[in-house]
């Protein structure tokens, strides 16, 4: 074992990992010396990682590694192939920003309170999340799992004295408890089948790819394992923990929760359907297109409506999670129709997403922090004008919500574009069904992706443009260099991502040879790293180089004609329309500027609004003052989990009347039982 | 000794352990209590010997040595000397009256003959009979429990269903493996002195030994 070898680097960087989270609680003394190692230490860890990724995935082989730890007879299998390699890879490049970006962002926290709890815990996610791409067994990857979801369940409810937090944490918990149950399940089908249900032999991924399930079988395995993954990737209705969780969790964790921990479910996703069951019946991949979709399309509307500007992230997350699963659902269609090809191309896309989903996800929920690190609010409706108080912040968010609204030349449009190329080069498909959902598919991809534009506008006017809204003056200042370089990282490479998808599509070539048996990186590249041409140039092709000169020329122009020279710009109050009196209450707020799509959707939307007169007694015309009150709630949370917690309640009511307190009652219980079952045995 | 004679002796001891069960549901004094369950534990001691001597297994006489010291002498030495240092009143409060509980009583055994018949149809041991008569003390043990106020009688219904227990296994199966009767000697008394360590403990915290006070820890809605 050389330490070149991608998996003894991947290792080695968790192990580095487990000993940060054992190591930090000696240093608890010395907070600020605490961060600093720790963090340093996860960085480099990252970095490791990051490499050890990167090779995985150019070796395109796989390589496992048997640590004799654990239960007798039941080692732990370490496997590292260029799918998880690829994982590892986006983990750990997030990793390393939100580590960087921590230093800063956690020695701010550790000002209030101890941080040693955040520190233990961010160390055992981040090893968590590694271990879960890096198993090659079932009984490892749930471990593994549990790992991630219980230390994410702790970094969740850090600040464990407001109520909110630890109730978002208990519903978290619910959903991945759930959720691991139904992996289980699936992992126990595949098992049973490999090896037979009395012995362990099936557990390891080696022994379930070469199962042979009945079709049913299958499906049921298949269902499950994405039921399970479903819940913890927050794929819309097993999405609720999601909007919870983020806001109540620190924005570091928020951004790695978001930007990384939802794609292992992707990758638990391709893991059991591609690799595992090898992709069945095609309806597989319809299930996982309409719920993608319904995701994508209900995700982002729900962000429209936020005015939390975490809680806008995470419905925003559910969105991307949706574009995700619209790709592998198309994936998924076209390997069971043996279109190996297409297969190669949507995968690529739902690959390629998940690393720009990561960047500039993590980039937002980072600049999240930074807002609320410098102005101490979550609500959008009390900001504004921040570009003149934290400038390099401002652009850099910029970035991110230009790339997240899929604008050429960044990173989100060269995915959702070959999605895009997926949906539209698809030949005819059988079946009645699939012709219908191919165009309704591409349509309502097109609707989320111009409504996620508006949603980042949105967002980017209300904060960062306009004026102050809030009503104690603004305080805000210009966040600390670490943060800025964390997510000035991200940013460059979101840029990056978006200008050479030739090569990163070239590099992931491995990947899809492995689990569809083809690859397009030899055809995307067909004209030089200039040009990205999916399949043939004839059809469709997009050069972001070009494309990006283009952008700045006409940038540069715009620059060169309004200030080369001085007389050309010429400052004046606004036009005010002949009434004098403007204020910064005048201004669109995030309520006013989603109101159109509000009424639009509204009837997919629980809506409570109202208007109420200040004075009841003065007639409409001359009321001084109206109070607005609206509220938007989740239609899912109502209709599939309220009945859900009510039965459970009502159940638990009626069984507490079993429970007297008197013990002679309790022993009647089992004395009755022992007589009825004698009698009649 | 004759099989017939052992039988007929092991008849005699077996009637006698379920009229001390009896005397054990419709006692009013707690040292009256104590008496009668060391009267069952002698009873049961014999018992054992006897069925030991004739089916010609030796360590049932280890076991019927250790009942003897044990149910005969040390529990009810320590429930004694609890019910002193507590100062613990000394009649025993029933939740149902004694002769509607004796009827209940009855009922079982009437019930556990029943259910017992089947066994002894097949069994071909000479102890077959008293199957029944082991069963029947299980149950009136777990009646004692149910219908009794205060915490100290319940632990007697216990031994006594433990007493049950143990005349079911020598009777319907010439007694368990020696190792397993030694745990199970080892369990009555440290569940001896957990009892005693509990009655101090539901003492201070309640003032009183009443099981209803108990009741206080259920959780209120």
């Amino acid at each position: 074992m050389t330490m070149t070898a991608p998996l003894a680097a991947a290792f080695f960087a968790v192990i580095i990992f487990l000993i940060m989270a054992g190591v930090a609680p000696f240093l608890a003394s010395r907070q600020a010396s605490l961060v600093r190692i720790a963090f340093l230490f996860s960085a480099a860890a990252s970095v490791m990682a990051v490499y050890a990724g990167i090779a995985a995935v150019s070796a395109g082989s796989a390589e496992t590694l048997i640590i004799p730890i654990g239960l007798p007879d039941l080692p732990f299998y370490l496997r590292v192939d260029a799918l998880s390699g690829f994982f590892v890879a986006v983990v750990a490049l997030l990793g390393l920003f939100v580590s960087i970006y921590s230093f800063g962002y956690v020695s701010g926290l550790a000002e209030g309170r101890p941080v040693t709890s955040l520190v233990v815990f961010y160390c055992l996610f981040m090893a968590g999340m590694l271990l879960v791409l890096l198993s090659g067994d079932a009984y490892f990857f749930m471990i593994s799992w549990e790992l991630m979801a219980v230390s994410s369940y702790f970094l969740v409810c850090f600040e464990d004295e407001s109520v909110e937090a630890r109730r978002a944490a208990f519903i978290y918990l619910l959903v991945a408890h759930v959720g691991a149950v139904m992996i289980l399940l699936a992992f126990g089908i595949l098992a049973g089948f490999a090896a037979g249900f009395e012995n362990f032999g099936g557990f390891t991924f080696q022994a379930m790819r070469g199962a042979h399930l009945p079709p049913m079988w299958a499906s049921i395995a298949f269902l499950l394992a994405f039921s399970g993954f479903a819940a913890k990737a927050g794929v819309i209705p097993l999405h609720v923990w999601l909007p919870e969780a983020h806001p109540a969790a620190p924005s570091s964790v928020s951004a790695l929760m978001s930007g990384v921990m939802l794609k292992t479910a992707i990758y638990g996703m391709i893991r059991v359907t591609f690799d595992l069951l090898h992709a069945g019946a095609w309806w597989w991949g319809g299930l996982v297109l309409c719920l993608g979709l319904v995701s994508a399309v209900m995700g982002i509307l729900y962000a429209l409506l936020q005015v939390d500007l975490k809680r806008l992230l995470a419905y925003s997350s559910v969105e991307n999670i949706g574009i995700i699963l619209i790709s592998l659902g198309l994936a998924m269609i076209f390997k069971s129709f043996s279109m190996n090809l297409l297969a190669a191309l949507a995968l690529v896309a739902a690959l390629y997403h998940c690393l720009n989903h990561a960047m500039f996800k993590g980039l937002l929920f980072m600049g999240a922090g930074a807002i609320l690190h410098s102005t101490h609010g979550k609500n959008m409706e009390g900001m504004g004008g921040l570009i003149h108080r934290m400038p390099q912040t401002a652009v850099i968010f910029l970035i991110g919500c230009l790339a997240i609204s899929a604008m050429p030349p960044l990173n989100g449009f060269v995915s959702e574009w070959l999605a895009f190329q997926a949906f539209l080069l698809s030949p005819v498909l059988p079946g009645q069904l699939l012709r219908l959902l191919f165009p309704l598919g591409a349509a309502l991809l097109a609707l989320t992706a111009a409504m996620s534009a508006r949603c980042f506008v949105k967002v980017y006017g209300v904060v960062f443009l306009g004026h102050w809204r809030g009503k104690q003056p603004c305080e805000a200042h210009e966040v600390g260099v670490s943060m800025r370089l964390g997510m000035g990282l991200a940013a460059v490479m979101c840029v990056g991502l978006g200008l050479f998808p030739t090569f990163v599509i070239g590099w992931m070539d491995p990947i899809t040879k492995g689990l569809v048996g083809a690859s397009i990186g030899s055809s995307a590249q067909a004209f030089g790293w200039m040009w990205l041409t999916p399949v043939a140039s004839a059809r469709a092709s997009y050069s972001a180089p070009i494309l990006f000169a283009g952008v700045m020329a006409v940038i540069a122009a715009a620059y060169y004609i309004l200030h080369a020279r001085s007389s050309a710009v010429r400052r004046a109050d606004i036009w005010d329309c002949g009434f004098p009196k403007l204020t910064a209450r005048m201004q669109y707020n995030s309520t006013s500027f989603a109101m159109p799509l509000r009424r639009i959707f509204g009837s997919l939307l629980l809506i409570r609004e109202s208007v109420k007169p200040g004075d009841a007694r003065r007639p409409l015309p001359f009321q001084e003052r109206f109070t607005y009150h609206l509220r938007v709630m989740d239609r899912v949370w109502y209709s599939c989990y309220r009945p859900l917690s009510d039965a459970a309640f009502w159940v638990a009511r009626h069984a507490t009347r079993l429970q007297h307190g008197r013990i002679q009652i309790y022993l009647m219980y089992s004395f009755i039982t022992l007589i009825v079952l004698l009698f009649f045995a | 000794m004759t099989q017939t004679l052992a039988a007929q002796i092991n008849s005699v001891l077996a009637a006698l352990i379920l009229l001390t069960a009896f005397g054990l549901l419709m006692q009013r004094r707690i040292y009256g209590l104590l008496h009668l369950f060391a009267w069952q534990g002698v009873f049961l001691s014999i018992s054992t010997a006897v069925v030991g001597y004739t089916a010609g297994l030796h360590h049932l006489y280890i076991s019927a040595i250790l009942t003897l010291a044990l149910k005969v002498f040390a529990l009810p030495y320590i429930l004694y000397v609890l019910i002193h240092k507590l100062n613990i009143k000394k009649d025993v409060e029933e939740m149902v009256n004694i002769p509607t509980t004796m009827l209940m009583g009855i009922a079982l055994v009437i019930f556990s003959y029943h259910l017992t018949a089947p066994v002894r149809e097949l069994s071909t041991l000479v102890t077959k009979s008293t199957l029944a008569v082991a069963l029947a003390t299980v149950m009136l043990g777990l009646l004692m429990m149910i219908t009794r106020k205060k915490a100290v009688t319940q632990i007697i219904g216990f031994l006594a269903l433990e007493n049950g227990l143990f005349f079911a296994a020598t009777s319907a199966t010439y007694g368990m493996p020696l190792v397993v009767e030694l745990g199970v000697a080892l369990d009555i008394l440290i569940a001896a002195f957990i009892f005693g360590i509990f009655f101090f403990q539901i003492r201070t915290t309640f003032d009183s030994l009443e099981l209803k006070e108990m009741e206080k820890l259920k959780e209120e809605d």
